[in-house]
């Protein structure tokens, strides 16, 4: 539909700016987007209640984590732990061998994180909420146009967030994880509210992502068709490596 | 830089959408202190006496109504997390906040108050350095008024807290900003109690900041 330019790789869309294309490569040679996150040993506390014990997981660039387990299992605090919202009783989570703690500020570079609540300003419009996101974490994302054709939400963009759906506020949130540019996403029932069409599409954006060396850390009971990834039962103790 | 730019425009324009907040902190003041002339009777001597502090109090307690919103906005609607997470360091993303809660509650609450002063009959002579006291304590009042928002996220019942928590560590703005009117008023000069409010207000700008940052980081954790 775009006449101009390659697919984006670190988007899966296509792209007015074949620079992108180059600029990614130069990633990759460089070594910026072969990373290993890891975590070893962790053991979390949630109001008395041990929630994970001897968890843990290893995810490299390109690869996809899903966090599986019954209610309660620990999906949500093993990404809020991933995130570095929350720091483990005992264990580490590393990037690159670097425990996530000792520089909180890169981490947070490289991350996007999508929770449950969906952090969307009804008195601003759709346009200004994801805005103010991507001009936040600053450039390296995909136009924030692009990502609202992305998520069809372009024809809502002038229309106060008051009066979007419960699925309309979602895709609003995740339009997040394209206009970030950030390296790993941490999402967290990501299909929550979201129509068949809508999460199909999800799908595809997470493979485009992993396509181009990106991670994905997924919480989800829904099948999202990631064939490739691994999953990571929460509830017994357990590990996983992807 | 861009990025606090970015958060400061934010911020003013949730300020802007939802101006009824400020103006009814605005309404809360002039009613707290129109109050007083029914309460203590209008003889005009007694009401120049009282005016002062009752327009301090009154102020207090106006700036202490709209300082539960300042962050439980965001931390109900999982905005909070994701501003801990940005690249921005949170001690700063603070400071604007706080700038903007002044922009639109302190300083509105300072353009108010000469209409007060001709109300309580406070004398010509003391409208500048009371103004003044009001420009330099009022920062302080959403500076520390942060750290107990921050404080209060997630507590039932959180505004009660809040003013329980606030108002003790106020004090000293209320004693320094009343004593610079006096001291006019007695030929003092009211310079000793500005430059106490002044190392006052750099305190919390200096101290404050940190501790709501940190407040904040349990408070999403």
């Amino acid at each position: 539909m775009f006449g101009v330019g390659l697919p984006c790789p670190r988007t899966g869309f296509p792209s007015l700016n074949p620079s992108d294309t180059l600029l990614y490569r130069f990633r990759v040679i460089f070594g910026d987007l072969m990373a290993v996150f890891s975590g070893h040993d962790i053991e979390c506390i949630r109001g008395d209640r041990l929630v994970l014990k001897n968890t843990g997981f290893s995810l490299s660039s390109g690869h996809a984590l899903l966090l599986k387990g019954a209610n309660g299992a620990g999906k949500s605090t093993l990404l809020r732990l991933m995130a570095g919202l929350m720091r483990p009783v005992s264990g580490r989570i590393t990037w690159d061998g670097t425990d996530i703690a000792d520089d909180p500020a890169d981490h947070n570079q490289r991350l996007v994180y999508i929770g449950h609540a969906d952090a969307v300003k009804p008195a601003l419009s759709v346009l200004e909420n994801v805005s103010f996101w991507a001009d936040l974490s600053g450039p390296g994302g995909m136009p924030v146009a692009d990502a609202l054709q992305a998520f069809g939400i372009a024809h809502l963009a002038d229309l106060p967030a008051r009066y979007l759906s419960a699925g309309q506020r979602r895709r609003v949130n995740l339009t997040r994880m394209l206009t970030s540019g950030a390296a790993l996403w941490l999402l967290d029932e990501p299909t929550t509210a979201l129509d068949a069409d809508t999460a199909a599409a999800l799908s595809t954006l997470i493979g485009a992502h992993l396509k181009t060396g990106g991670m994905a850390v997924i919480s989800t009971h829904s099948d999202l068709g990631l064939t490739s990834a691994e999953t990571l039962l929460l509830g017994a103790s357990n590990s996983a490596a992807a | 830089m861009n990025a606090l730019a970015v958060m400061f425009r934010r911020e003013m324009r949730l300020a802007m959408r939802q101006s009824a907040d400020s103006l009814m902190v605005i309404a809360f003041f002039v009613i707290a202190v129109v109050l007083f002339p029914f309460g203590v009777g209008p003889e005009p001597n007694m009401l120049a006496r009282i005016g002062p502090g009752v327009i301090w109090v009154a102020a207090l307690l106006a700036a202490m109504l709209s300082m539960e919103r300042m962050f439980l906005g965001d931390y109900e609607d999982g905005s909070l997390e994701l501003l801990v997470l940005s690249p921005v360091a949170l001690e700063l993303a603070v400071m604007i906040k706080v700038l903007v809660h002044w922009l639109t509650t302190g300083l509105p609450l300072i353009c108010a108050a000469p209409l007060l002063f001709v109300m309580m009959n406070v004398p010509t002579e003391i409208w500048p350095v009371l103004l003044l006291t009001l420009l330099l304590g009022t920062p302080v009042l959403s500076l520390i008024g942060s750290v107990g928002a921050a404080l209060i996220l997630g507590a039932r019942r959180g505004g009660v807290l809040l003013s329980l928590l606030v108002l003790p560590l106020v004090i000293p703005v209320l004693i320094f900003a009343v004593g610079a009117g006096d001291a006019v008023l007695y030929g003092d000069g009211a310079k000793a109690n500005l430059m106490l409010l002044g190392g006052v207000f750099l305190g919390a700008l200096a101290l404050t900041p940190w501790a709501t940052a940190q407040a904040i980081r349990e408070a999403v954790a």
